[in-house]
């Protein structure tokens, strides 16, 4: 009876381990940290990856709870793609910490940090948090810029094609294709934002640096006086009198921040508020990056043209 | 059974054989490496070309390299300081724990000197040193935790080496900074003593291989010393009245076993529950043989909307439940060791419960309840009182790395009355912040 029992446990014990180490199924499982990351690893990998992201759409990135359900995600997870530029600081050392995962860690094949080879914008050139919440390697919003989420897209399929080398073949097909996309479509999005170039924007956190400097537009001011701080009515009213000295006349929000502040702002100065999500599928029809990307292209033109 | 002992093994070592590779292997990976690095710096550099006709920013190539805040380690260093008033003049008997305030006006109850990095590619280390100033102006210093994590064990295990806060409930690991009240929780002082319940020891951990996240880990510990009230400290006098005994470690039954299991469900996109259930089994020293017995369950769940601003709006809730079996053995009152204690098991449970609502970005509401029993026994510790607590506070979060709190406390020790105190906190933080776990 003994025999019987120990017998049974060993067997359990035994699937259980062998469940535990291995990649089960043929598809890659790739964990993005973003949805706009997990956009490029579903065009790069194609039918041979499997992939989830940390964040929700609308969420801020730099906030998301580090549950314990992504501990899981990440347990199984055979790459990750993190943006990097510490944008994902606050909560996904954690995860890692407790994923016990060493195809993901740090250095291994399958840790994609994204910004590697981006060039980085607003690195500052000391650290002092008085200066707000500065990211000491840069401004980490830079896939806004369509010519840097092509060195992400090349970041990926380097890495996908190492963890798995028999489909390196379709992971370099895709970014190819991939990239002959992006040179079109950024192509099309200049075009279109051709006419307003120098248009002068307000925004409400440093979220569109990249987007501006690919797209030509001037940004003015952000909502928040310093990154990370929440706007205070003296620092509003300044902007208030600079939008108003220069005409500026759009402000494009992100569905994570405050609305109401910028409507506020908006109606003393006749501007519009223009919902910028910078995450796929953040709104309907906005599945992968080059669709959020049309998507606000479309937004911004629509409003800088209503503001005229 | 021999087809079961081969089915074990082959489930040990084929994760271990899926991360090795041949030499042969190695080196074709590692040419693909260099000719893959190769192209990508040729791409960066055509790439910094295009950028360069529209940047106004020349900005710096990002490398895969250390973090500016961190390079081999990052550091840390958080200060909270405590400032208020309470109807009780002696406040240390009232606010029992070592990290809350002590006296009428201001207390240093916790700096934190906070160090952590990867040791190696198998080890991280962690640690924490503690400042403190006591009621007496006096500086107090003390390692209060520095220990080893695995990060490469096969089969989904942990193990943690070191000095370490017990994983027994859901506040007994967490840092003072962390905590959402200026308090420790009445029945985690009681059981756990002054500064939790931590020790010198191995934990070792399991993440098992379900759908959903079911951590189970267990911890043995040295059970002497301070921090291990209920065991062999040298306060449990305090608890059951009588002249401490000394006990050597004769095998594993003198040492602190803690065991505990936590599991956790999305239970929609936006609310998560998290589920434990503790325990903790060792020696006391009222008598030679006699042991204490500690249970405890843990639950926390939590509601944030999809597009929450920094955080905010959010509701949380969370409860612990613990009770204690403490068997004091015949012993001598330690005030007058002629008289004789009988041997009784002294009964103890408590829980306490706390919500927290998010109000709007950086500002949070709370409000926590506190219930404490302990039995009828022959000797009448003030420790164990049945007392009752409510704590509304307010918190204001001008930016992740400062706050500010104010907090109410209505106390009703039984048998000695009634209290209200009324506290505020702020805390800075500089250097590295410490990602907060759910």
């Amino acid at each position: 009876m003994k025999t019987m029992k120990l017998h049974r446990i060993a067997t359990i014990a035994a699937i259980v381990l062998a469940a535990t180490g291995s990649t089960a199924g043929a598809q890659l499982r790739v964990v993005a940290t973003t949805p706009d990351l997990a956009s490029f690893a579903r065009e790069i990998g194609g039918g041979a990856v499997n992939v989830t992201a940390l964040a929700k759409p609308t969420e801020d990135p730099h906030f998301v709870d580090a549950k314990p359900s992504h501990i899981v995600t990440l347990n199984r997870a055979d790459v990750l793609i993190e943006g990097g530029a510490e944008l994902e600081l606050g909560w996904l050392p954690p995860l890692l910490e407790n994923s016990r995962n060493a195809r993901i860690a740090a250095g291994a094949r399958g840790r994609v940090v994204a910004s590697t080879g981006i060039r980085m914008l607003e690195v500052p050139s000391s650290f002092d948090r008085s200066k707000g919440d500065v990211h000491s390697l840069g401004n980490p919003h830079f896939l806004m810029d369509p010519v840097d989420a092509k060195i992400v897209a090349r970041n990926i399929a380097d890495h996908l094609a190492q963890v798995d080398p028999k489909n390196a073949a379709i992971y370099r097909a895709n970014l190819a294709k991939f990239n002959a996309r992006i040179d079109a479509k950024t192509a099309e999005w200049q075009k279109a934002l051709a006419p307003y170039r120098g248009s002068k924007v307000v925004t409400y956190h440093k979220d569109f640096v990249y987007f501006a400097n690919r797209f030509g537009l001037n940004i003015v001011e952000e909502l928040e006086p310093k990154p990370g701080i929440s706007p205070s009515p003296s620092h509003l009213a300044r902007v208030i009198g600079t939008m108003k000295a220069q005409n500026a006349r759009v402000i494009l929000v992100q569905p994570y921040q405050n609305r109401r502040t910028a409507e506020t702002v908006a109606r003393q100065t006749g501007a519009k508020v223009l919902d910028m999500p910078q995450q796929p599928g953040a709104r309907p029809n906005t599945g992968t990056y080059v669709e959020m990307m049309d998507n606000l292209v479309v937004t911004l033109a629509n409003g800088l043209r209503g503001a005229k | 059974m021999r087809g079961s002992i081969l089915l074990c093994a082959i489930g040990l070592v084929a994760p271990m054989m899926a991360q090795a590779q041949t030499p042969q292997k190695r080196d074709s990976l590692a040419k693909a490496d260099s000719i893959a690095r190769a192209d990508s710096i040729a791409l960066v550099r055509q790439l910094e070309k295009e950028l360069g006709q529209g940047s106004s920013d020349s900005g710096s190539v990002a490398q895969n390299g250390p973090r500016a805040t961190g390079g081999y380690m990052n550091i840390g260093f958080v200060t909270l300081v405590d400032a208020g008033w309470s109807s009780e003049s002696d406040v240390g008997a009232l606010e029992r724990g070592d990290h809350d305030p002590k006296v009428r006006g201001f207390t240093m109850p916790n700096s934190e000197l906070s160090l952590d990095g990867a040791v190696d590619p198998y080890f991280k280390g962690f640690s924490n040193i503690v400042f403190k100033i006591g009621p007496d102006g006096e500086t107090g210093v003390e390692l209060e935790e520095a220990y080893l994590l695995t990060t490469s064990l096969p089969a989904n295990l942990q193990l943690k080496a070191g000095q370490f806060f017990t994983e027994f409930g859901r506040q007994n690991p967490q840092h003072p900074h962390s905590w959402a009240f200026v308090d420790q929780p009445l029945i985690l002082n009681r059981i756990f003593g002054p500064e939790g319940l931590r020790s010198q020891g191995l934990r070792l951990s399991w993440l098992l291989p379900t759908s959903f996240y079911t951590e189970a880990m267990v911890t043995v510990a040295n059970s002497l010393g301070g921090t291990t009230s209920s065991f062999r400290s040298d306060e449990s006098s305090e608890i059951h009245g009588g002249v401490l005994v000394s006990r050597d470690v004769e095998g594993l039954k003198d040492m602190l076993i803690a065991p505990r299991i936590a599991t956790s469900f999305d239970l929609t996109e936006t609310q998560t529950l998290l589920l434990g259930a503790s325990a903790a089994f060792g020696p006391n020293n009222s008598g030679p043989s006699a042991r204490t017995r500690i249970y405890g369950v843990d639950g926390y769940w939590k509601w944030k909307p999809a597009a929450a601003q920094a955080g905010f709006p959010f509701l949380s809730m969370q409860a612990e439940a613990l009770t204690r079996r403490y068997d004091a053995a015949e012993r001598a009152l330690e005030q007058s060791p002629d008289v004789t204690l009988p041997a009784e098991t002294l009964k103890d449970w408590g829980t306490y419960a706390q919500v927290l609502w998010g109000i709007k970005p950086r500002i949070v509401a709370g409000l926590r309840a506190d219930w404490d029993k302990g039995d009828a026994a022959v000797f009448d510790s003030e420790l164990r009182r049945n007392r009752f607590r409510v704590s509304p506070n307010f918190t204001w979060y001008p930016t992740e790395f400062s706050k500010f709190r104010m907090q109410y406390n209505y106390d009703d020790r039984k048998g000695l009355g009634s209290d209200h105190s009324l506290w505020f906190q702020f805390e800075f933080l500089l250097g590295a912040h410490a990602a907060h776990k759910f």
